[in-house]
Formats: structure tokens, C-alpha cells, sequence
């Protein structure tokens, strides 16, 4: 077993973990950074994100523009100190993004360009053509390399959180090109490994976004926040989850159902015109576009495929000079992989898991409940989002967690010594044990395909778009059964490099202890909000449920539900209204 | 029975493989299916120790570059319906050490795109609080195409330059210096210039064009290198000539 020695330690190393890494480097340059992640950091799913990131720069908007639409679209769960300060710090942090070289595209002189997104009243979303997320990822990978003190270790798959005394001291992770264990031993840990969309079996997110960090979170005692709350996209390709940008509807795509009707006006978001009309149709919030969907095909009015039913994303009217400015990539995509070119046809899209609103437990100074531990990004839970996370927010809150991340670990490192050498050997060793443990089991009866695609066909029948209590409690049940026979679970891969049969299996054993976080936050939410709807409870119910749920990891048992306060300052819950009377 | 497609795919593990060797896996025959989705299904349902790297599934992350029926090519964007009745034969990316099954070191590759100082380089930090840039579309349009590399190395792969002399900076890294070279922000030209024009550098590309060929993002590599040769005489004719003449 080999120690590293390392003052800041950074699991994930996306967009979240850049920024933070570059912040903390920039705070003192005396600092060694290890960022750590089990991929390379281009090939991060930051890379995906396509439309944008939300953040106010021109005269015609505000700050308490940007506020007021985050916090009813996040139906008033999201805490508004924290919502505050998103919005304040959000334009400075994608003005330095400018200064260190993300390709933004620009307006005739030369002044970054915004557009519309859903749920925002006027347009503010920065956007580098529709690949926003890979330029942005690129462009901080590339900043980070003129950084010395931060060293790379790429390839490395954490398993699980180093603790001593309630406090964090590291990290233990596995080199994947030897098959080595290695224990970080760090003064403060930042996670940043996003979110966990693989649980279910049809999403945008990429084979990384499992959960890890999360789980090694949850596991170490630390609660995960407002799991509940899953954002399914409205616009998914069918079949791949391949994800078609809210920008599309941003530059005026209409979203419509098997007879060309534009059915979004039959659900408070009309009337449908004029258009393009902002916090309206089809620039309403993704919850109640996906909510839509699913009440269009309950009505037979959506389009059967052999990959389940659709709707159309009509761009024709853009011309094709404009979808090959704004949307290339939709044209790409589309074309390439249902064969479909949208400058002459619709666009079949459905709607698909996107995006984890909870995560880890933590404040406004991105620190979790434990000493030394701080999380960011996707996997983290300020809460900015709430029940639903708008368009184009994700990518400005990546730069503005990731950095106060990055700067509070660096303090918290220069103020603290490191923890116990010989803890930190001991609880490593225990670590490489339970990794040897399933790396060696003979006689195991179970595959990893087999309990990920039980545990993927749960979550969606019984944790989707509509939940009832009866779907969520059989949810709940197979869990439970998944999570005892993963205990049976059988590697054929001995190799000690790359051995993608042993990671697999240990992001299996993420997502079942997330999900499960999951399913009973659900199960005890008895009210419909933002992404959460109950059809045996549809109403909002602030007095109980005016409360982030926090799941406490139970072992071999189920999680603990409790709850804790939502922070609201100067936005009273209301009725949220879109279409019509929002414009 | 449903229809089938055979896939050769070259397995090595250094543990217990002195070389390399062919395996055959047949899998079920899907029109819209990727060479991707196929290794999944082997991976998934045939035989789990099979190792390559995957993620995005939609050609833009980078990670499955793989040499498919000899041509390097993104396993996630190339169909199967190409090789409809035939076989499809899956490499590692050539040119790069093999670690394990279709997985490469790729060490190398990024040494060398770090070589070439791939940030905004400035003579004099400008304070956030002042603004952006101003950039004109006109002015990012001369390096945006440089921007579109998602370091899949298909280009490396493809590159006889860099099979004969692996000192050979490459084309993704080039054109990435060039990409910052011509972004108007950027002062680090010069500094650049002493890997990018080194003996390792932009000269020792012959210009076959293999690594534009075989680019997914149409970053077009030969072009940015080619570019970047008349710019560095340019500046080598005006520092001879003219006193004072380099900038």
C-alpha cells in the first residue's frame, strides 16, 4: 500500500474539480493539490452539457431576475441565502472562463451573446454554439495545466473516504493501470465526481456518472440532501438518451404531439402565442415539460417507436443558416445517430433522466457536516436547485461551488495538520480488504449486468416521472433484495490492470446505496413539488414538506429519513405560474 | 435465428499475454447499433473481463477511439450497419502501447499536449471585474475550428510521423497551439514557439493529411500546422530583416 501526502485532495475531476483545483491553487501556491479521478479529466460528462450557463451581464436583466426565477423554479426548496449569492458570484466566474479562453459566442461587436432558456424570464444563458459543457471542460483542463502544484492521477477510482475522529484525512483509491491501493492522505477533500443518472436505464448522463461520490459520502455518515428530486430532461433522443439542448427550444423549436398540436397550451404554459415567449410553452421549466409529456401519452396522443413513445422538437423554421450557427450539434446528433437532419425533418424526443437536484449534504461555503470534507457540482447539494434545477444553472454552478470549494478546502488545509499516519494506514488496509474481498470471491451467483439492469427497470417503474406509494414501496423492496445479493456478486476479471470487471462493480454498489437514498426519500415526500410528483398526493403541502429531506446511510438497513429547514429570505412560497399570466 | 455480426477483437493482458491475440465474439445484429453498443453487449452478456474505455456515447468525450476494420474511428460513432455481412475487426489505437485489451497508455499524448502551453498567455492580467474581451465573431471564427478537439487521438493514431518518431509533438497538440495562437486574447505566441517550432514540431510534419482524414470534429489538424509553418517563417524572414522586426 503506498501513501501520497497531500494537502488538498480532489476526487472527480470534471468541471467542478478543475475549477476548484485551479481556486485553490491560486489561494496558495505552497499548497499541493492531488486531483484525483477515474477518468481523464476531458473525458468527464461536464463534456456533454450543451445549451449553456446562466449568468446576468446585460442591462435589461438583474440579479434578483436571475434570483426570483431560480427560486421558483426550483418550487421554493432551494435556500435562498445560497441562491443569492449563486446569482452575485455567477457573472464573475464566467467572465474569468472568458479571460482564460472559452470560445463564447459573441454578439456582432463582439460582446458575449445570451440566449433564452426554460424557466428564465429574460435571457442570460452565456453559450459556446451547443457545446457549451465541452468547451468549458477543456478550457479549465487547459488552464489547470499551467498550475504546478496541482498533480494529476488520472485513472484513479476512489472507493472510499479516510476518517479519523468525526474529521476527514483522505481518501483511498485505486490506481487502475496497476491494480495498487493508495492512500491520499490529505488535510481537506473536496468531492466532485457528479451525479448518478446511471441508476436509471435511460439517461443523458455518460458510463461515468454512477454515483461514487456520493455514495463515499453517504457511507462515511455524511447525509445526502433532497434525493427525491430527479430532473428528467424533456428532450431526449429515443433509444440512446442522447440529450438534444434546451437551446434548441431557446432559439424557438416547438415541441409538438401526433396531431402537430402544440400540447403544452393544454398544461398552463400557454397560450402558445406570440412566439418565442419567454416562461412560456416551450420555455417553461423541465419538470412541467416532462410532466406534459407524460400526461400527452396517458392521452395516446404521443408517437409510438420502437423505443417507446415521442414527441416532436420541430427546429425546421430556424433555417438551416441558423441551426448550423446556434445548433450544430443537434444537427450532428440527430442526423448521425436516428437519421434524422432537422433542418428538414422534427426531431423525435422524449423525455429522459438528466440530472440528480440532491446530493451531498452541503452549505453555502460548499462544506458537508464533516471537518475537512467539501463537495461541489452536480454531486453536492447547496441547495440552489430545489425541487428542479433550470436550464443552463448547473454550468454556472460548477464554476461558483468549485471555486469557493477550492479556496475554504485550501484554508481548512492551512489551518489543520494532517490526521493519523497510522489511522490513515490502518483504515486503508481495511479498505484494500474489502476490495480484495470481492476481487477474490469465488462462488458468487450474481452478475453485475444483471442486478444493474433489476435495479435500473426499478427505479424507473417505480421512481419516475409519477410515483404513488405503491411504486415506490416496490421500489424500495427490490432495493433492498438487490442490495443483499450484490453481497453474491461474481468477477470473472483476476487482472490487476484496468480491470473494468471490478470497477463496474464497485459503481454497481454506488448506485444501489444511492438509489436506495433515493426511493425512500420519495416514498416519505407525501406531496407533489417541482420534479417530485406524487399522482396519490399532488399538491404541495409547505406546511409538512417546506423541507430538504437528508438521508442517513443505515448500513446493511435502510437509510434514516430527516429533515431540516429550507432557508428562505426574501422570496415567500407562492403558486408557480408559467405561460400566460408569467409574461 | 436473429441476425448476427462477428467481432475479431484483439485482447492482451500483460499478466498472463505474451502477445497479443484475437478473440471472436458473435453478437446480436442491431441497424442502429454502434461498435460500441456491441463491445457493451460483450461486456455485458458474453464475456466481462473485456476492457476499453467508454463514456459519452455521443462522440464527445473522446474515450473510445479504437482502429475498426483498420481505420481509427470512435466506437461510439461508427455503425454496425457498415459492416453488415462481414466482420468487424476491433484494434487498439495503433502507434500508442498497449496497456490492456483496447485500452492504451497514453501517457505521451497528453505530456504533449501540455508541452505546448495550451492557455491564454497575457502580457498584463486584466481584472475580471473590468469585463470581457471584446472578440468579434470574425475573430473567433479564425480559431473556433482549432476549439472543437475532443483529444480522442484518432489523429495520432493516423499520423506516419509520429509512427517513425514518437518525439513528434503530433497533430492534436499543434493544432491546439495554433488555437491559441490565434485566439486575440492570447499574447503566448512566442513562448509556444519553442516546442511548436522546434525540430520536434511543426516541421517534421510531412503533410499527408492522414490525421484531417480521420478527425471526427473536422478540426482539419494538417491545416493549423500548415498555418502555423507560414506564420513561424514570417516571423523568421521579419527577425532576419528587420532589426527590431520580431515582435
Amino acid at each position: 500500500m503506498d501513501v501520497i501526502v497531500t494537502d488538498v485532495a480532489i476526487v472527480g475531476a470534471g468541471g467542478a474539480g478543475l475549477r476548484a483545483a485551479i481556486a485553490a491553487a491560486q489561494s496558495d501556491p505552497s499548497l499541493n493539490i492531488a486531483l484525483i479521478s477515474k477518468v481523464y479529466p476531458m473525458r468527464s460528462h461536464t463534456v456533454a452539457a450543451e445549451g449553456g450557463a446562466a449568468g446576468v451581464i446585460k442591462d435589461n436583466d438583474s440579479l434578483d431576475n436571475h434570483f426570483n426565477d431560480t427560486v421558483t423554479g426550483g418550487d421554493w426548496l432551494s435556500d435562498q441565502d445560497a441562491v443569492e449569492m449563486f446569482v452575485n458570484t455567477a457573472p464573475k466566474e464566467l467572465l474569468q472562463m472568458e479571460h482564460w479562453g472559452c470560445p463564447w459566442s459573441r454578439e456582432p461587436d463582439g460582446k458575449v451573446a445570451v440566449r433564452p432558456f426554460g424557466g428564465m424570464k429574460i435571457e442570460r444563458t452565456w453559450y459556446a454554439a451547443d457545446k457549451t459543457g465541452f468547451h468549458m471542460l477543456h478550457t479549465l483542463f487547459q488552464t489547470s495545466i499551467q498550475f504546478p502544484s496541482i498533480k494529476r492521477f488520472d485513472e484513479y477510482y476512489s472507493t472510499e473516504l479516510l476518517v479519523e475522529d468525526g474529521r476527514c484525512i483522505g481518501v483511498v483509491a485505486i490506481e487502475m493501470r496497476s491494480g495498487r491501493m493508495v492512500a491520499f492522505h490529505a488535510k481537506s477533500v473536496i468531492i466532485a465526481t457528479g451525479g448518478a443518472g446511471r441508476i436509471f436505464p435511460f439517461t443523458t448522463n455518460g458510463a461515468v456518472k454512477t454515483g461514487d461520490g456520493m455514495a463515499m459520502a453517504y457511507r462515511a455518515g455524511v447525509p445526502l440532501k433532497d434525493m427525491e428530486f430527479i430532473q428528467y430532461h424533456p428532450t431526449g433522443l429515443p433509444g440512446t438518451g442522447i440529450l438534444i439542448t434546451e437551446g434548441s427550444r431557446g432559439e424557438g423549436g416547438i415541441l409538438v404531439n401526433k396531431d402537430g398540436y402544440r400540447y403544452l397550451q393544454d398544461y398552463n404554459l400557454g397560450p402558445p402565442d406570440p412566439w418565442p415567449r419567454k416562461k412560456a410553452m416551450e420555455l417553461g421549466p423541465r419538470d412541467r415539460l416532462s410532466q406534459a409529456f407524460w400526461h400527452e401519452q396517458q392521452k395516446g396522443r404521443t408517437i409510438k417507436t420502437a423505443y417507446g413513445d415521442v414527441v416532436y422538437l420541430d427546429i425546421r423554421h430556424l433555417g438551416e443558416a441558423k441551426i448550423n450557427e446556434r445548433l450544430p450539434m443537434v444537427r450532428e446528433l440527430a442526423s448521425s445517430y436516428i437519421g434524422v437532419d432537422p433542418v428538414y425533418e422534427p426531431i423525435p424526443v422524449r423525455p429522459v433522466v438528466h440530472y440528480t437536484m440532491g446530493g451531498i449534504h452541503t452549505d453555502i461555503n460548499a462544506a458537508t457536516p464533516m471537518p475537512g470534507l467539501y463537495a461541489a457540482g452536480e454531486c453536492a447539494c447547496v441547495s440552489i436547485n430545489g425541487a428542479n434545477r433550470l436550464g443552463s444553472n448547473s454550468l454556472a454552478e460548477i464554476l461558483v461551488f468549485g471555486a469557493i470549494a477550492g479556496r475554504n478546502a485550501a484554508a481548512f488545509a492551512k489551518a489543520n495538520p494532517l490526521g493519523s499516519p497510522t489511522l490513515a494506514a490502518q483504515a486503508t488496509d481495511a479498505a484494500q480488504g474489502r476490495v480484495r474481498e470481492l476481487f477474490l470471491r469465488t462462488g458468487g451467483t450474481e452478475t453485475i449486468s444483471g442486478l444493474r439492469k433489476e435495479m435500473n427497470d426499478a427505479m424507473e417503474s417505480g421512481a419516475g416521472i409519477y410515483r404513488t406509494e405503491q411504486t415506490l414501496q416496490d421500489t424500495c423492496r427490490v432495493l433492498a433484495d438487490l442490495r443483499a445479493r450484490f453481497g453474491k456478486v461474481q468477477l470473472e476479471d483476476r487482472s490487476n490492470v484496468f480491470n473494468t470487471d471490478l470497477l463496474q462493480a464497485l459503481e454497481l454498489g454506488s448506485m444501489l446505496d444511492v438509489a436506495q437514498a433515493m426511493a425512500h426519500s420519495a416514498l416519505l415526500r407525501k406531496e407533489s413539488r417541482g420534479s417530485h410528483q406524487r399522482l396519490d398526493f399532488p399538491a404541495r403541502d409547505d406546511v409538512t414538506f417546506l423541507q430538504h429531506s437528508l438521508a442517513t446511510f443505515g448500513g446493511a438497513a435502510e437509510p434514516a429519513i430527516s429533515y431540516a429547514d429550507v432557508v428562505i429570505t426574501k422570496s415567500k412560497p407562492a403558486e408557480r405560474v408559467y405561460g400566460g399570466p408569467a409574461t | 435465428m436473429s441476425e448476427t455480426i462477428t467481432l475479431e477483437v484483439l485482447r492482451y493482458n500483460p499478466e498472463t499475454d505474451s502477445e497479443p491475440h484475437f478473440q471472436s465474439f458473435v453478437v446480436p445484429y442491431h441497424e442502429d447499433w454502434v461498435v460500441l453498443d456491441a463491445l457493451n453487449h460483450v461486456k455485458d452478456h458474453i464475456d466481462s473481463t473485456l476492457s476499453y474505455r467508454w463514456s459519452c456515447h455521443m462522440a464527445v468525450c473522446g474515450s473510445c477511439g479504437l482502429i475498426i476494420n483498420g481505420e481509427p474511428k470512435l466506437g461510439c460513432h461508427a455503425f454496425v450497419r457498415d459492416y453488415r455481412g462481414g466482420v468487424i475487426k476491433i484494434e487498439p489505437l495503433d502507434h500508442f502501447p498497449i496497456e490492456r485489451d483496447l485500452v492504451i497508455v497514453m501517457d505521451d499524448f497528453i505530456e504533449k499536449l501540455s508541452s505546448v502551453k495550451p492557455y491564454v498567455i497575457v502580457k498584463e492580467e486584466k481584472p475580471v471585474s473590468e469585463g470581457e474581451y471584446i472578440q468579434t465573431p470574425a475573430q473567433l471564427k479564425v480559431f473556433k475550428q482549432y476549439t472543437q478537439c475532443i483529444n480522442c487521438m484518432l489523429c495520432y493514431a493516423a499520423c506516419p510521423q509520429y509512427a517513425m518518431n514518437e518525439g513528434f509533438v503530433g497533430p492534436a497538440a499543434l493544432a491546439l497551439a495554433h488555437r491559441y495562437n490565434m485566439d486575440s486574447r492570447d499574447c503566448g505566441k512566442d513562448e509556444r514557439a519553442e516546442v511548436v517550432a522546434s525540430n520536434e514540431g511543426i516541421w517534421e510534419c510531412t503533410f499527408v493529411g492522414a490525421c484531417s482524414e480521420v478527425c471526427p470534429k473536422h478540426v482539419d489538424p494538417a491545416a493549423a500546422i500548415q498555418q502555423t509553418k507560414i506564420a513561424a517563417s514570417l516571423d523568421w524572414f521579419k527577425a532576419l530583416l528587420l532589426p527590431g522586426g520580431k515582435k
